[in-house]
């Protein structure tokens, strides 16, 4: 074996295939900067050049492509909260803090050390376990699969905030808007409204958008300031995000592993396992209380998850032919292109093969890392930009990749409701951590119930991995709460001796409980088997939502429930209307329907630079050419669709 | 806002959009348009072998990436823009959603006759449109074949059953089996339809993604009865049924020149579906459920796959993929990579395509009703 290894890694150190990884691990950097866009992108750009090359050349290029789009995509995750890919919405909540606090070149540096850690680990793993995991990643059954399903959910207790009931229910939400669209059991469809767009469900990309990204940039529009307002670190701010991560090795260790095993699982996913990482770290630490609020460690674990997933979620792809991620399939595609079968050969003929694609990952990690840290501190000087200058880059960023969801218009509309939700969420301190991990294992705690009580029928709570994973969850339930993230500590403790009017969030716990009354009057009209999962779930639900009103109707003004960022923030804090960011974009928006996307964003740059940020003509020009452009650039390159407006 | 300002945004906002405008519609002179949609006269553009130079063909398919058809249309897109007269770039434009009934919709929509849109259907396309599913809004009588690809099915059980071949296939007819699909009006109408036909006493579980999923259910042994398409047989049950886990029953079988049902030439050993309908009962298949299964096999498999264009597009147009497409079959990069990639069968060009684009497209009233029957009884669905 050992000389196998060896060998496979001097065929890749011929001057050829390493320009090729090379060439793959730049597309992937430039590729996973922009959100939304991903290896399904990146493919389709390294086609024409894949046919016609030798098996080792391909290979590494496009591992190198899929290995480095998680470490770039770090990037937007920490400079502007916006979650860069499905397995980076987790950096998020501390990464963006750390930036807003003007140390974003650390938290860059934590997170892509982190994350060739992570790759490195993942890639060790392979080379060993690849040829034995087989078996191993059989014992997964529907029943196990289920249950790591709940286990995904016992994250909910640590990310609630004060009030665990608030959690509960925010995190039952995102369950429920997860169930919109076929039921897994039936192909019934639930709660569409007569609206087409629905029947597959709202996608991840634009819930994860509008749930993090645009309460972030609504909020950052009405203060008008720069990101970063803290004191800057200086130069080598990222040097001091390795000593982080060397400081927590073995943090990043055990989340490497969990990355790794989570992505080795068939069926979990890759977007829930930086959620279990993080859940992780806030658990196991003794001072929780800088989470949310820029911890460092809450960067370093699930960066160092998500891109040891890639390594585990190879095993499957290779020995199976299933791809374990999204990614992995559009690897799965380009491996047939060029004539290589995935399935049990992988591990006896043709392991040489499966030795290069490991060290392709593991060189591809070290490149990816390296180049990023590199860039780690010029690029974190955005985050100094006044605000109204990088507003129109970021609105244009997020309407961009949300479209490329399912290239629809709708999903910029989907991006708008849910981003109000979003900003209502923060505001009234509903935890949105705990409505996105509802929603992203809902179909998947559905799906695998259903199909495990058919399979072994209620027996299947008594399959010794199951009660495994069944003790985990509740050993995770009980360290959950002893503490919590809670982002809003510091307001809640000044809000106290103020009296708050809690009309408004009145208003949006009655919004919840009529979704999930609406949700039972659906649930009733469907099938048993189409029904009963978000019946059971909105019926648990409804008398915490019922009591949550109660709470606002009365008045009661200590009860932990009770949250409102706005009436708690200091006067003069924001410059703006709570609706004046939704009044721009919903505006863009309608713009684009008449005249088309990139029109629309044409104007939309000229008005906002000239009225908000008030530039010349000469600098409002430029932007806009230079935004213009770049968004031109990819959609030409990559063959990307922007909406059509009805006038042209 | 004040004057200075709205000087500014007035000027810049004619600036910009008056650039963007004649860029663009200086780009649009450059695409022929072959037909009016108003008055759906054919203009007269001379259709040559430079027709394609320089042009993007879009080719939708309503799957999604690294899956089946996406392999299968990325497989032939290489060697299409190579073969194409004037090298086109062919994208494959991934529109996944609804079991594909969105990509299609979304094709039909916004395809012109110019032949520069293509639609790569799969059998989950044919199904619903044969159902009546209100969801669809493509039709197939508005399109005709580029050309066709078949492909085949194999069914296999565990070895824990005990029988060596569809011979003793009785054997297995009272034990209770479960079956993980995708869902009742997807392509698994076929294996459920012919588990029925042939009595066996087979439990269907929903909610399975596709087939590789059914696959890892057999793996894991919690299911005992599962198919695969040739190409996904060949590379991951084939080994399955060397180690002595997995015994392989019946093929769908192909259509052959009269529409006959006839053994899958890439699995020459297998019996077809006809001949363990043969064994079980003692009699050929006849009958309306029988004629059904074979609709929707037809549908489902015969033409699994089929390239769309609007009935509208240029003959010449079509004559020039036809062209290419044989011409393309004779590459020998393309002869050795072709099994690996995709299967064994042939990409089927113009008369034949024809046949079997109209056997797959169409179904008799009678067998219509029956089916949706057979999902009203079964899965209690109505549709």
């Amino acid at each position: 074996m050992i000389d196998l290894v060896f060998q496979a890694l001097q065929t890749l150190f011929t001057p050829d295939n390493f320009m090729y990884l090379m060439l793959g691990v730049m597309l992937g950097l430039v590729i996973g900067v922009f959100p939304g866009l991903g290896g399904i992108a990146g493919l389709s750009l390294l086609l024409p050049f894949l046919y016609g090359m030798d098996e080792v050349s391909a290979l590494a290029t496009l591992i190198g492509l899929v290995a480095v789009i998680p470490t770039s995509a770090t990037f937007t995750s920490v400079l502007m909260g916006i979650p860069g890919s499905s397995s980076s919405q987790a950096t998020v909540l501390d990464g963006f803090a750390l930036a807003k606090k003007g140390q974003a070149s650390r938290a860059l540096g934590a997170a892509f050390s982190a994350s060739l850690f992570g790759g490195l680990f993942g890639a060790i793993i392979l080379t060993f376990f690849v040829q034995i995991a087989r078996p191993v990643i059989l014992i997964f059954g529907s029943a196990e699969l289920f249950m790591l399903a709940i286990f995904g959910l016992s994250m909910v207790g640590s990310l609630s905030g004060k009030s665990l009931v608030k959690g509960v229910v925010a995190c039952a939400f995102g369950l429920l808007v997860g169930s919109i669209g076929s039921a897994p059991a039936t192909g019934e469809f639930r709660m569409i409204f007569g609206i087409n767009y629905l029947y597959d469900g709202l996608p991840l990309v634009v819930i994860a958008l509008s749930i993090f990204a645009f309460p972030e940039i609504s909020e950052l529009f009405r203060k008008d300031t720069a990101i970063a307002d803290g004191a800057p670190l200086g130069k080598g701010g990222w040097l001091q995000g390795v000593k982080d991560l060397i400081k927590n090795k073995w943090l990043a260790l055990r989340c490497a592993g969990i990355g790794t095993i989570v992505g080795a699982i068939p069926g979990m996913g890759g977007s829930v396992v930086d959620w279990i990482a993080y859940g992780h770290v806030v658990q196991t630490s003794k001072d929780k209380s800088k989470f949310g609020k820029g911890d460092i460690r809450g960067v370093i674990a699930p960066e160092s998850a998500n891109n040891a997933k890639e390594g585990g979620a190879l095993m499957p792809t290779l020995l199976f032919g299933i791809p374990g991620s999204g990614s992995m399939a559009v690897f799965l595609g380009g491996m047939v292109l060029i004539g290589i079968e995935a399935g049990p050969s992988m591990v006896t003929t043709d392991i040489d093969l499966t030795y290069t694609i490991i060290w392709s990952l593991a060189i591809a990690n070290v490149l990816g890392a390296g180049l990023s840290l590199f860039l780690a501190g010029p690029i974190s000087k955005l985050t100094r930009i006044k605000f109204s200058l990088l507003a129109p880059f970021m609105i244009m960023v997020i309407s961009f990749a949300a479209f490329q969801a399912t290239k629809d218009m709708i999903d910029l509309w989907m991006l708008l409701i849910f981003g109000v939700i979003g900003i209502f969420m923060k505001r009234f301190g509903w935890s949105r951590p705990a409505f996105l991990i509802g929603f992203v294992l809902a179909t998947q705690a559905e799906s695998y119930l259903n199909m495990s009580v058919q399979f072994y029928s209620w027996d299947m709570f008594l399959r010794p991995g199951v009660l495994i994973i069944m003790v985990i969850s509740l050993i995770t339930v009980y360290f959950s709460r002893r503490g919590t993230v809670d982002e809003n500590a510091e307001l809640m403790e000044k809000e106290r001796d103020r009296k708050l009017s809690l009309g408004p969030q009145l208003f949006f716990a009655a919004f919840i409980l009529l979704f999930i009354i609406i949700a039972i009057i659906d649930g009733h009209q469907q099938s048993f088997l189409g029904g009963v999962f978000p019946l059971t779930i909105a019926y648990i639900t409804l008398p915490f939502a019922v009591w949550l009103v109660w709470i606002f109707l009365q008045n009661k003004q200590d009860n932990p429930a009770v949250f409102d960022a706005e009436q708690a923030a200091e006067e003069g804090t924001f410059k703006a209307h709570w609706y004046e960011p939704l009044l721009w974009v919903g505006g863009l928006y309608l713009l684009s329907v008449l005249i088309g996307f990139i029109p629309a964003i044409m104007v939309f740059f000229v008005s906002f630079f000239t009225l908000k940020a008030q530039t010349s003509w000469l600098k409002t020009a430029l932007l806009t050419i230079a935004g213009v452009g770049l968004l031109s650039l990819f959609g030409y390159f990559l063959n990307l669709e922007f909406p059509q407006g009805w006038l042209f | 806002m004040n004057k200075t300002q709205f000087q500014q945004i007035f000027g810049l906002c004619i600036l910009f959009l008056g650039a963007f405008f004649l860029l663009s519609s200086l780009q649009k002179g450059e695409t022929i348009v072959v037909q009016d949609s108003t008055t759906g006269e054919v203009a007269k553009v001379e259709i040559d072998d430079n027709y394609f130079a320089g042009k993007v063909i879009e080719w939708v398919i309503p799957f999604k990436e690294g899956g089946g058809s996406d392999t299968w249309a990325r497989f032939n897109a290489q060697f299409l823009s190579k073969y194409l007269p004037g090298n086109p770039t062919v994208i494959i434009s991934n529109i996944p959603g609804g079991g594909s009934i969105k990509g299609s919709n979304l094709f039909a929509d916004r395809v012109k006759p110019d032949g520069l849109m293509i639609l790569g259907t799969s059998g989950s396309t044919q199904m619903p449109f044969l159902l009546d599913d209100p969801r669809v809004r493509y039709d197939y009588a508005d399109y005709k074949p580029l050309w066709t690809y078949p492909t085949g099915g194999v069914v296999y059980v565990s070895s824990d059953l005990g029988i060596k071949d569809a011979s003793e296939i009785a054997k297995i007819k009272d034990i209770p089996l479960i079956y993980a699909s995708q869902g009742p009006t997807s392509l698994d109408l076929v294996p459920n339809i012919s588990f029925d036909l042939l009595g066996l006493n087979v439990k269907t579980v929903f909610g399975f993604r596709g087939r590789g999923a059914g696959r890892l259910a057999f793996e894991r042994g919690e299911v005992k009865i599962d198919y695969q398409t040739s190409s996904a047989y060949l590379k991951n049950v084939v080994p399955l049924v060397e180690s002595g886990e997995a015994v392989p029953l019946w093929s769908w079988g192909v259509l052959d020149e009269n529409g006959e049902l006839v053994r899958d030439p890439s699995f020459p050993d297998l019996p077809h579906f006809g001949e363990v309908y043969e064994i079980m009962h003692g009699k050929k298949g006849e009958g309306i459920a029988y004629n059904s299964w074979f609709a929707t096999m037809a549908a489902g498999f015969g033409g699994m796959k089929l390239v769309l264009v609007p009935k509208e597009t240029p003959d010449e147009i079509v004559t020039i993929y036809q062209k290419a497409i044989t011409e393309m079959k004779k590459d020998p990069d393309y002869i050795s990579k072709k099994q690996k990639a995709i299967g064994l069968y042939e990409q089927v060009v113009r008369e034949k395509a024809k046949i079997i684009f109209d056997l797959a497209t169409n179904i008799d009233e009678a067998e219509k009703e029956w089916c949706k029957n057979f999902l009203r009884e079964k899965y209690n669905l109505n549709i």
